[in-house]
């Protein structure tokens, strides 16, 4: 029994039947920790790219360090600190799938703000020098010129990331997340059948990145269309 | 006449690199000056200062005898706030060697940005603007095309008219037509002739073509290591100069072939 579901154990066709339900609470955690994770990412990693690159070194190299000290832990540290060292030392506490929303988003931002930065430094200085020759204020600069010139060179690094994420979801499981390989585990223990349910999550994961990586071609592929070309 | 572009003893450095020392240099309103000589002599540097594309360590630039990099008057000069380089920059245009048009948008959409962003102009007005500039460039049919389908000598043609849009005083042009296929050139050259003919609009070109200098500059200035070593009309320079390393140069531009293959 799992989530008030029973399993079939007639044999594996009916068992893999009957675990497809409890298979899929723990795919929407997936996707949600996924989902949330890299909004997070890409939006925070979007605020260090553009501090990293501010003119004061009061901003740009304690987020300079910030990023390096994120991108060169690993994960499960960070997941740790915010689930187990965080509520004893500040107090604050968040239930085990926010905080590892979190987790990945910020190894993520650090990784995506990397992207950004590179896709913003690759715009040649002289589309800056002409759009300041026309007057054009820095944010207009970036917002007409820069960044849409950017985003093509940024779209597939993100996608990478996209598919890396999803594929680091199951470390929530560390603490106690109930995404799908902790489910399948579950199941495992519980019926002393593994083979099963871990093929399943197995091929859940090779659906759900296949999906991700055609939805980000697809966007790639629109973008031309949109105006926005790449050299 | 009171001059539109003054510089009064400026010094720019690049590190230790001193690229004009103690430069002196005046315009006046719709003189087209013609700047010459050996690269990194200085004279796109002039240029670059004028666009607030590299500030100066010494000296002040002049503008309509307001300070360019300085805010004040008199001796109580202090650095330029943003403010006032903004304010400043709307006097003055420029045309690249490299032409820097916007590849994520149209012909048009280049054209207009500025006007409607900066300007404040209202979609029409910066329309019908760009659209009387497209037809005397002769680029009209390219409207809605994007940069990346255009020949060198199109776009360049293009940049020209997004600086004009901003109807600026001065309009700086580095090196226009270097980048450009030999028979581009001579489109280029004629659009910037015909509109030297049309406006009082004061010009300042970078330019190593004689012939187009010979018809449109009321004055050609020789650059050397930061200086301007002799300057007049094009027609004495070219054909008298008084310098020896003038003549020197000049026998290389006319003999431009085999000495950019050397180089």
């Amino acid at each position: 029994m799992l989530f008030g579901m029973s399993w079939d154990l007639t044999n594996d066709w009916t068992f893999a039947w009957s675990i497809i339900p409890m298979l899929l609470i723990g795919m929407k955690i997936t996707i949600i920790a996924t989902i949330f994770g890299f909004l997070i990412a890409m939006t925070l990693g979007l605020v260090f790219a553009l501090a990293r690159s501010a003119p004061t070194r009061f901003i740009s190299w304690p987020v300079g360090f910030v990023i390096e000290f994120v991108r060169d832990t690993p994960l499960l540290i960070q997941l740790f600190f915010i689930f187990y060292v965080l509520p004893s030392s500040t107090g604050i506490t968040l239930p085990a799938l926010e905080a590892g929303i979190l987790a990945l988003g910020v190894q993520y931002s650090a990784y995506c703000s990397e992207v950004y930065r590179a896709g913003l430094q690759a715009v040649p200085n002289g589309q800056w020098e002409a759009a300041r020759a026309l007057n054009l204020s820095t944010w207009q600069t970036y917002r007409d010129i820069v960044i849409p010139q950017a985003i093509p060179r940024i779209i597939p690094a993100l996608g990478n990331y996209l598919v890396s994420i999803i594929k680091d979801t199951p470390i929530l499981s560390a603490i106690t997340v109930m995404e799908v390989l902790h489910v399948a585990n579950i199941i495992g223990d519980r019926t002393y059948r593994y083979m099963v349910p871990i093929t399943m999550v197995g091929i859940l994961f090779l659906i759900l990145t296949l999906i991700s990586a055609g939805f980000v071609k697809f966007i790639e592929k629109r973008l031309p269309r949109a105006g926005i070309a790449v050299k | 006449m009171k001059p539109i572009v003054r510089f009064d003893k400026v010094t720019k450095s690049f590190g230790d690199t001193v690229i004009l020392r103690d430069f002196d240099f005046e315009l006046t309103p719709g003189e087209r000056v013609v700047l010459m000589g050996p690269s990194g002599s200085g004279k796109s540097t002039v240029l670059r200062i004028l666009m607030t594309l590299e500030d100066i360590q010494d000296g002040v630039v002049y503008i309509d005898d307001e300070p360019l990099w300085h805010e004040g008057v008199g001796n109580n000069l202090k650095p330029a706030s943003d403010k006032h380089l903004r304010k400043m920059r709307g006097n003055v245009g420029m045309v690249f060697q490299h032409f820097n048009l916007f590849p994520n948008m149209t012909v048009l959409r280049n054209i207009i940005e500025a006007p409607m962003k900066v300007l404040k102009l209202s979609r029409k007005e910066a329309e019908a603007r760009a659209d009387e500039l497209l037809a005397r460039v002769g680029m009209s049919d390219k409207r809605e095309a994007y940069p990346n389908s255009l020949s060198g000598g199109q776009k360049q043609r293009v940049a020209i008219a997004r600086a004009m849009a901003m109807r600026p005083k001065l309009l700086l042009f580095d090196e226009p037509t270097s980048a450009l296929d030999p028979e581009m050139v001579g489109d280029v050259l004629q659009v910037i002739k015909d509109l030297a003919a049309e406006h009082d609009l004061t010009m300042l070109i970078v330019t190593h073509e004689m012939g187009f200098a010979r018809d449109v500059a009321d004055r050609v200035c020789f650059f050397c290591d930061g200086q301007i070593l002799e300057q007049g009309a094009p027609s004495k320079i070219f054909t008298d100069p008084a310098e020896d390393r003038t003549r020197q140069f000049l026998r290389m531009v006319l003999h431009e072939e085999p000495a950019s293959e050397a180089s």
